[in-house]
């Protein structure tokens, strides 16, 4: 077994005081808790299960006014509103919230933390009501389609007969491939970004590298470490460490810390992080690790992994998509090199060649994958145009 | 256009450019269009809200998309010579392709596509024949430049320039069906002539042509 790098540790860096933290039953959003069973790829029927959820906005009277949002690998449903956990600012704080490209006061927004997930909704870290122990690898292996039809019973529950609108990035963007290629008739817009229609071998790679690091974390005891009262921090903050890079550009990293010393005047001739760009990753591989869950890190990657649209269609990916009436908008970011412009183009190929209504843009930036998180005024100029032009044709009143 | 900018005015049917308004008499209401070489949408967005169509535009810059999808149009990067061979076969009532096929690689090839997922294809394009060009050649050995083709010859985009009556050749060995065909003025208007004949291809700045696969023309 590989040895790893001492623990990533930033001096002076406080970790996040836990008392601040809310308790997980005071933690704000809603908890709906299903006791039939959801067939899984896997051929394993879930029963019950749990779908933690969050919304932001106001149903309309004839419910045509609601967006699904679909989060990222890492993310969750605080999308709008400080982490209970961290206290940060919700994920896409800059694009939520009265008067934003995802106006509060006009939709009605939705987010589930993914099955899988670990801020609520059913994952190895909940208990398994059968045995009243952790799920951990016992949890069965999901998939992005298990996670929308997750989605889809909670959709129903709520008596939304149309999304408005389903909108992710990432992984986020997959959720809203296989929403509007599943349940097209539920689906009035959907806004797939920086994403792809399937998982590449550089992908699979990079979450490789990511899971062997959580694995070989002694903490990680096969992946009993809830019961053994410790947890694999390391590992999965190198993890994060080894997949945040992959988030950013190389010119994004220059820009940001060039090759500046982290608070020393020359280089210490040791292992300690003399670089700033080092520092601030050790930062981000720690922080994540105070609220994720190490086992969600495992599963939620495989299920990207398993990801690919076109297979499940008899490899041509615009049957995905045949007789669909969904207005897409596809979104790339020039500088993203996990999912490439050629990849969200691919997926515009088989829309059009579905004959599918789609709008495409590619943006630029320097910004990487992480774009679609930032402040991108041409990104958030292009969303907010796409979804007024729809809201129109749906009928949506401006406010 | 900033990224505030507001929405595009609804445009009076006068106040679209005369050629655009030329084409868009030639379609139908209520019919599926695909605008190739769209620009920042005007026509597109004229068509749309005054036409009632099903529209989608093809864009090569990224400006122009951008602001197309920000007016709420349906529009996507790419470009005639590698995009359209996803599209299926008539998937659109109309295909336009307005000043743009003398800037494409392969223009026997786009022609081909239009008329294979358009059941018409409207092409406009610069007449290389016409008299202003010739003058300028014959008088001052030089490649021609004139308001509609300003560029030099090292700087255009414009590779395959033909004459109106280059295009008519182009058609027939292609089996294209010259459904409509207009010549037009340097302002855009249109000449009462035959467009087959000499005159015309001597007179027009522009040629302006619905086409038809053999299998599609009625």
């Amino acid at each position: 077994m590989t040895v790893f790098a001492p623990p990533p540790t930033v001096p002076g860096q406080p970790s996040i005081d836990a008392s601040r933290a809310a308790p997980e039953s005071e933690r704000p959003g809603f908890r709906l808790t299903v006791a039939e069973p959801l067939p899984l790829d896997s051929g394993v029927a879930l029963a019950p299960y749990t779908i933690a959820y969050q919304t932001y906005g106001t149903l309309n009277a004839d419910r045509s006014n609601a967006i699904l949002i679909c989060h990222a690998l890492t993310g969750d449903q605080y999308v709008a509103e400080p982490h209970p956990i961290t206290g940060k600012p919700g994920w896409w704080d800059i694009l939520v919230g009265p008067g934003k490209v995802l106006d509060t006061e006009r939709y009605f927004l939705i987010c589930t933390n993914v099955l899988g997930g670990c801020m609520g909704s059913s994952g190895p870290s909940e208990i398994n009501p059968a045995t009243g122990t952790p799920w951990n690898l016992s949890f069965p292996v999901i998939t992005i389609a298990d996670m929308v039809r997750a989605q889809k019973r909670l959709i129903d529950h709520l008596g939304i007969e149309q999304l408005f609108c389903v909108i992710g990035g990432s992984m986020g963007g997959m959720q809203t491939l296989q929403w509007a290629s599943a349940y097209p008739e539920r689906v009035f817009a959907a806004v797939p970004i920086a994403t792809a229609a399937r998982h590449s071998a550089q992908n699979i790679a990079f979450h490789e590298v990511g899971r062997q690091a959580i694995m070989a974390d002694g903490n990680w005891c096969n992946g009993r470490y809830i019961e053994r009262g410790v947890r694999p921090a390391r590992g999965l903050a190198v993890a994060r460490m080894a997949a945040h890079i992959t988030y950013l550009s190389e010119p994004a990293l220059h820009r940001k810390f060039g090759r500046n010393l982290q608070n020393r005047a020359a280089i210490s001739f040791g292992f300690d992080a003399d670089f700033q760009v080092e520092n601030y990753l050790r930062h981000q591989g720690i922080s994540f690790v105070e609220r994720f869950d190490a086992n969600s890190y495992l599963y939620i990657t495989r299920a990207c992994d398993y990801f690919d649209l076109a297979a499940e269609h008899g490899g041509v990916l615009a049957n995905a998509f045949r007789g669909t009436k969904t207005r897409f908008c596809s979104i790339s970011f020039t500088s993203d090199w996990l999912y490439p412009t050629a990849e969200n183009r691919e997926i515009v190929h088989a829309l059009n060649a579905a004959a599918a209504n789609v709008s495409f843009v590619e943006v630029e930036t320097d910004k990487g994958h992480d774009a679609f998180l930032l402040d991108e005024p041409e990104f958030h100029a292009t969303l907010r145009g796409f979804l007024d032009g729809c809201a129109e044709h749906r009928g949506l009143n401006r406010r | 256009m900033s990224p505030d900018a507001p929405f595009l005015a609804p445009q009076k049917p006068a106040a679209l450019r005369e050629d655009l308004r030329l084409v868009a008499d030639m379609i139908m209401p209520g019919s599926r269009v695909l605008d190739l070489g769209c620009g920042d949408g005007e026509l597109l967005y004229f068509l749309v809200h005054h036409k009632n169509v099903d529209g989608r535009g093809m864009e090569l810059s990224q400006g122009g998309v951008n602001a197309c999808v920000r007016n709420g149009l349906s529009v996507i990067q790419g470009d005639a010579d590698n995009d359209l061979r996803d599209y299926p076969t008539q998937a659109f009532d109309y295909i336009v392709l307005s000043q743009t096929l003398q800037a494409t690689r392969h223009p026997h090839e786009v022609l081909r596509h239009l008329v294979r997922i358009g059941r018409h294809a409207i092409v406009s394009f610069p007449n290389f024949g016409h008299w202003r060009m010739r003058l300028r050649l014959l008088k001052e050995g030089r490649m021609p430049r004139t308001p509609v083709l300003p560029h030099h010859w090292y700087d255009t985009p414009n590779i395959h320039l033909c004459t109106i009556l280059d295009f008519i050749d182009l058609c027939d060995e292609e089996s294209i069906v010259v459904e409509r065909n207009v010549t037009l003025d340097e302002q855009g208007r249109a000449y009462r002539l035959d467009p087959r004949g000499r005159l015309a291809n001597l007179l027009a700045a522009q040629g302006l042509f619905m086409l038809a696969g053999k299998e599609n023309s009625h």
